[in-house]
């Protein structure tokens, strides 16, 4: 089994669940993140004083899937969340040991 | 005996209402300019002002401020201690005032004004102040600085109408232009300056942690100041209505003032602008409100939204921590309405016809302000130092004033 974590635009949290949905996942994980990658931050002034905010708000996903589905999904995600433009985020897939189903116990695949 | 007056007594009664309403406005307006760390230290700064002055207020501080006089400075405390020979004559019927108010309604304005004053005071030392020292400070200052003041400019003392600068000119001080912002701005910079920088000042960004809450204390400011400043006509006639017409359009331009001056210098106006613009209006309307009319306001409170959106920078030149600009906006609001009277009061104004003179005494007036309060504020301030100590431990500072000194978080999660 693989997880795969994107840390996206917030504006495109809709158009990757659907995506991911379409494509057949069932089950996701979204929290809201913040950082920043090559887009650094950006700058606010307050009463003449300026800021460089370097963390930027984003939202990061997180879906189980299996093996053989963690490349395609993880396409779809990319595809759904570029815009192109600097600071469309990250995309990545990590091996993951074991899942465990709370309500039943199940294990492995089957939990997902 | 004057008779009493039901529509000046209920407009009184009006005003000091919604002059107290200010101090909670004016908690929101600091709160929501701090980190959301010391939200709750920095209104309860203003909180525990509305505590220590309503106690002391009714026991001394109307005494001081308009009993009998003690060489034009203040007034004799005993005279009237408690209130007693301030509500009832010798019959047990209510005093009432010139303008046919009770005197005891004449309490419950002034006491609004010396809550607002000495609250506003904390906006400069936000972030790391003992809360027992302020409350200490709190007491002594009202006393020692305010009530003199009150009584030096209201009540018959030395920069009144009585006093031996009216020779030149009478002096205009309507609501409080040299009583409250000269006052507690200049208390602001002393307290910086002996209290010291936050740590981080300067270095660390120190972002206003609720802006909507700017906002709406703006709105209950500039909601407040009606009682403000119409209600220092003392009775509801004409003055009353001039004096609310000018705070609102001497408002409006100093926030477009503060808003045009921040567009041409950052390229966009802020929402901290315009709460700050607006507060620098009322700011600078506040002595100049019975004296202009509704057009020479709008040009006041314009030169104030400018001169103020400037002088906030001054802090970060000269490296003292004005944390929230008690100084950029009170003092120098304070400064340019009781100054610029002199130029555009309609009797007596310099471009009027009406000469120096004014301007002459305007100026006296502020100086006076200027030296007393550093004075007082100094003495006070170096003595708390000295005793009680000002700053909470730098690592509570570090983890956030409202959990060292009041064991409570605002939020549920302290971002910075």
């Amino acid at each position: 089994m693989k997880l795969i974590t994107a840390v996206i635009q917030p504006h495109k949290l809709d158009e990757v669940k659907s995506a991911l949905e379409a494509a057949g996942v069932r089950g996701m994980t979204v929290s809201e993140a913040s950082g920043y990658g090559r887009q650094k931050g950006h700058t606010e002034v307050y009463r003449g004083a300026e800021y460089t905010v370097d963390l930027v708000p984003k939202v990061r996903v997180e879906v189980l899937v299996e093996d053989g589905d963690a490349t395609t999904l993880a396409g779809v995600v990319v595809s759904a969340a570029q815009s192109g433009k600097i600071g469309d985020g990250k995309v990545w897939v990590s091996p993951v040991e074991d899942v465990i189903r709370v309500r039943t116990g199940a294990s492995g695949p089957d939990a997902l | 005996m004057e008779e009493l007056n039901f529509g000046a007594t209920a407009w009184m009664l009006t005003s000091a209402s919604l002059v107290l309403l200010m101090t909670p406005g004016l908690a929101l307006f600091y709160g929501g300019m701090t980190r959301s760390k010391s939200v709750l230290n920095m209104m309860m700064m203003s909180f525990g002002a509305m505590g220590v002055i309503g106690v002391i207020y009714v026991l001394w501080g109307w005494s001081m401020s308009y009993g009998a006089d003690v060489g034009g400075i203040f007034g004799n405390p005993f005279d009237q201690f408690g209130l007693v020979g301030t509500i009832y004559d010798e019959n047990g019927e209510f005093l009432i005032d010139s303008f046919g108010v009770p005197g005891i309604v004449g309490v419950a304005f002034q006491v609004t004004f010396a809550i607002i004053t000495t609250a506003l005071i904390s906006g400069a030392i936000a972030d790391r102040t003992k809360f027992s020292s302020w409350m200490v400070f709190v007491a002594i200052w009202v006393t020692l600085a305010y009530f003199p003041m009150a009584h030096m400019v209201w009540g018959g003392g030395l920069l009144s109408g009585d006093g031996p600068f009216a020779s030149i000119a009478a002096p205009i001080d309507f609501a409080g232009g040299t009583v409250v912002h000269i006052n507690a701005g200049v208390a602001g910079l002393v307290l910086a300056l002996i209290i010291g920088k936050r740590k981080g000042f300067g270095t660390d960004p120190m972002r206003p942690h609720n802006l909507p809450l700017v906002m709406l204390g703006a709105a209950l400011l500039w909601f407040g100041w009606f009682g403000f400043n119409a209600g220092s006509a003392f009775t509801a006639d004409g003055t009353a209505g001039l004096a609310w017409v000018n705070t609102t359009s001497a408002t409006a331009a100093a926030m477009l003032g503060w808003l045009l001056t921040e567009r041409i210098k950052y390229g966009k106006g802020t929402s901290l602008g315009a709460a700050s613009g607006v507060v620098a209006g009322l700011v600078a309307i506040t002595p100049a409100a019975g004296a202009l009319n509704p057009v020479t306001s709008i040009a006041l409170g314009a030169i104030a939204g400018v001169l103020c959106a400037l002088a906030v920078g001054l802090k970060h030149r000269f490296g003292y921590d004005d944390s929230l600009d008690v100084v950029g906006v009170h003092l120098v609001g304070g400064l340019v309405g009781t100054v610029l009277i002199g130029v555009f009061a309609t009797d007596t104004g310099l471009i009027f016809g009406g000469g120096l003179n004014q301007l002459v005494v305007q100026v006296i007036i502020a100086l006076v302000a200027i030296v007393f309060s550093g004075v007082i504020t100094a003495v006070i301030g170096l003595a708390i130092k000295a005793t009680m100590g000002w700053r909470v431990p730098e690592e509570d500072e570090v983890r956030g004033i409202d959990l060292s000194e009041h064991a409570e978080t605002a939020y549920e999660e302290i971002n910075s």
